[in-house]
């Protein structure tokens, strides 16, 4: 399965990728102008640069093989589709035990009460990841690891 | 100094309905013209420290800013420019020589612009590159005149080293220090990929350069960095530098805040101290001494590589290309006066030497009137802009060019002409480790692969159109030429006639 992959090397925290993340869920609801989207809100991405001493690198969700979120998940709102662990809104409640329980911090509250993470932009562009399209540097990275 | 009397050239121009505030811009600024007000989230920019780079303009996700010339004149006058003015405010504040980079961007003629090339109609018809076997695959270095026997009349393999590659265009000289890691890395990666060579001007070879021997020219200049047996045997050809386009007659200075690391060991230098390239070699005084120097480095190599001499394109080239084709040369590099440079004094790099389309054309008639063209292939530098220049200078005499400026505006060079400053924002001309990776040579070499690849099919959608299936055949071939608006003069020294005629 495909999956995000950060390169740190390359990777220049210029934190577009946030940006372009919290774009994509505006495409999906047919906005396709970046400055109307996100002029007057503050950014909530699924995918945030960490950054320290001249390091710094994206994270987001690694779509675990045995997902400690989707274990953890009180009401079954989180579940694998081929791979991808996607969160069902309706379905959350809000108790954050997938928060405690990822060890990468991949996922965050939401303004709707239910989590947010990481879907590949399944749900929203398709394809590649809004993220790795909009990465200047290749830092982050769709492909095939095994 | 009192008043400063300079006002930015530059104005960037911000958009706030479309700034989103997400400091890109302010986070990718070396020169830290962007500065974010975090009570009013609001992005502000002091111009004065804009280089004009388009590192912010390319990067702004919302398409939120531009950057335009400021707009302030002075009172008009024919005579003294703006520029010319803030120059003279420049030095009457800092006491110094002006220091400029890349080419020479004054309004002299560019000949090049100023030839028209031909195609076939009725009689000789064109050729479909699409449809037809064509050729640009090009071989370099010297032709041996006489064929010899050995004493049972078998022909004798006489023919010294050369070169082969896939099309005349080559990676010119841009030393590791001049240039990024990643930058080095991308030229290397895109020569292998496309069968032809890149120079590795004076700054030595890093050790982890040497797997693309087979694609690499290593160069010898006026400073021997970086010199050693294994360096000058690791490359496909040696190149002796004699002179730059950019700044004929004077040396070369990478400043000791660049020599750190990996650039002091390439350079065989101390960490730190400023690699000055002597103007002159100051063991080559004349032809005897250069080809002293030119059978040095082939007895260092046993005879198995090619040598070329490079040299800037000045008032009596062909004299002096007459000589180096007589030295025991296999190859001369002639560098025209817009060729760039990662630091030059401005006075040299704008009014020193002269257009390489001149100097070819004068070279290569020389060296044919006087029967050694085939002692020596030439290659022409000096901003190759295209395909349609490298056509233009293969009909002109060249046998193959170099480009260096081209190659580093498809890595993202926005030519804002900074290099000497040391704050490339765009991973080229810096050693700023947290700059260089802005280059991923991933994405770099890609993108110089693509652009000979792109040069590749419109030579041969050229060559085609004139009727001609190989580059050979349209190597000298002025008669493909015709100029425009030339005088006599001009015409007779490029050996081509007017247009009409």
């Amino acid at each position: 399965m495909k999956r995000v992959y950060v390169n740190e090397k390359w990777c220049l925290g210029c934190h577009l990728c946030e940006y372009y993340c919290a774009f994509a869920g505006f495409l999906e609801r047919g906005e396709n102008d970046m400055a109307r989207a996100l002029k007057t809100s503050k950014i909530k991405p699924r995918i945030n640069i960490e950054e320290k001493d001249g390091v710094s690198f994206a994270v987001s969700c690694r779509h675990c093989r045995e997902p400690l979120c989707v274990k953890g998940c009180i009401t079954g709102a989180l579940s694998t589709f081929d791979g991808v662990i996607t969160i069902n809104g309706d379905k959350c409640v809000g108790c954050y035990t997938c928060i405690l329980c990822c060890p990468y911090g991949a996922i965050s509250p939401s303004e709707t009460g239910a989590v947010q993470k990481c879907e590949l932009c399944v749900k929203t562009i398709g394809g590649t990841p809004a993220c790795v399209k909009g990465c200047p540097n290749n830092a982050i990275v769709f492909e095939e690891r095994g | 100094m009192g008043l400063k009397f300079l006002y930015p050239e530059y104005e960037v121009v911000r958009n706030y309905d479309r700034c989103i505030s997400c400091r890109a811009c302010e986070r990718q600024c070396a020169n830290e013209a962007h500065e974010y007000l975090q009570n009013e989230n609001k992005i502000v920019c002091d111009d004065a420290k804009c280089v004009n780079c388009h590192r912010c303009v390319s990067l702004c996700p919302t398409r939120a800013l531009k950057i335009t010339a400021s707009g302030n004149t002075y009172k008009s006058n024919a005579n003294w420019s703006g520029k010319t003015i803030d120059e003279i405010y420049r030095q009457a504040e800092s006491g110094g020589v002006l220091l400029s980079s890349m080419g020479n961007p004054e309004n002299y003629p560019v000949y090049f612009d100023k030839i028209l090339l031909n195609a076939s109609q009725v009689t000789n018809p064109s050729i479909d590159p699409l449809r037809e076997p064509m050729e640009t695959r090009i071989s370099l270095g010297a032709k041996p005149c006489k064929i010899e026997r050995d004493e049972n009349n078998r022909i004798v393999n006489n023919l010294p080293p050369r070169i082969s590659i896939s099309m005349p265009v080559m990676f010119s000289a841009m030393s590791y220090g001049s240039i990024s890691y990643n930058a080095h890395e991308s030229l290397a990666r895109a020569a292998e990929e496309l069968g032809i060579l890149y120079n590795t001007g004076e700054g030595g070879l890093h050790e982890d350069f040497y797997k693309f021997g087979a694609n690499t020219i290593v160069q010898v200049a006026s400073g021997r960095f970086g010199v050693h047996p294994a360096y000058l045997n690791s490359g496909a050809a040696i190149e002796i530098k004699m002179g730059q386009g950019a700044k004929p007659g004077i040396g070369g200075h990478l400043p000791g805040t660049k020599i750190i690391g990996d650039v002091s060991r390439a350079r065989m230098i101390p960490e730190g101290s400023d690699a000055i390239s002597p103007a002159p070699h100051h063991d080559i005084y004349s032809i005897e001494d250069l080809r002293q120097l030119v059978y040095s480095l082939k007895e260092a190599t046993n005879y198995k590589k090619p040598v070329i001499v490079k040299i800037a394109a000045v008032h009596n080239v062909t004299a002096i290309a007459s000589g180096i084709a007589r030295s025991g040369a296999d190859m001369i590099a002639i560098d025209g006066f817009r060729g760039g440079t990662g630091a030059a004094p401005t006075r040299i790099r704008d009014h020193v030497g002269i257009p390489v389309e001149l100097a070819l054309a004068g070279v290569d008639k020389r060296l044919r009137d006087e029967g050694i063209r085939d002692n020596v292939s030439v290659i022409v530098s000096g901003s190759i802009r295209s395909a349609a220049d490298v056509v233009k200078a293969v009909a002109l005499g060249a046998d193959c060019v170099y480009i260096a400026s081209a190659a580093l505006i498809a890595m993202g060079c926005h030519l804002c002409r900074s290099c000497h400053a040391g704050r490339c924002n765009w991973g080229i001309a810096t050693q700023v480790p947290e700059l260089v990776k802005r280059l991923n040579p991933d994405l770099g070499y890609k993108r110089l692969v693509n652009l000979m690849t792109a040069w590749e099919h419109e030579i041969k959608e050229m060559m085609g159109g004139m009727g001609i299936n190989s580059i050979e055949s349209l190597k000298g071939n002025r008669l493909m030429l015709r100029g425009i608006g030339l005088n006599e003069k001009e015409l007779e020294i490029l050996g081509i006639k007017h247009a009409g005629e």
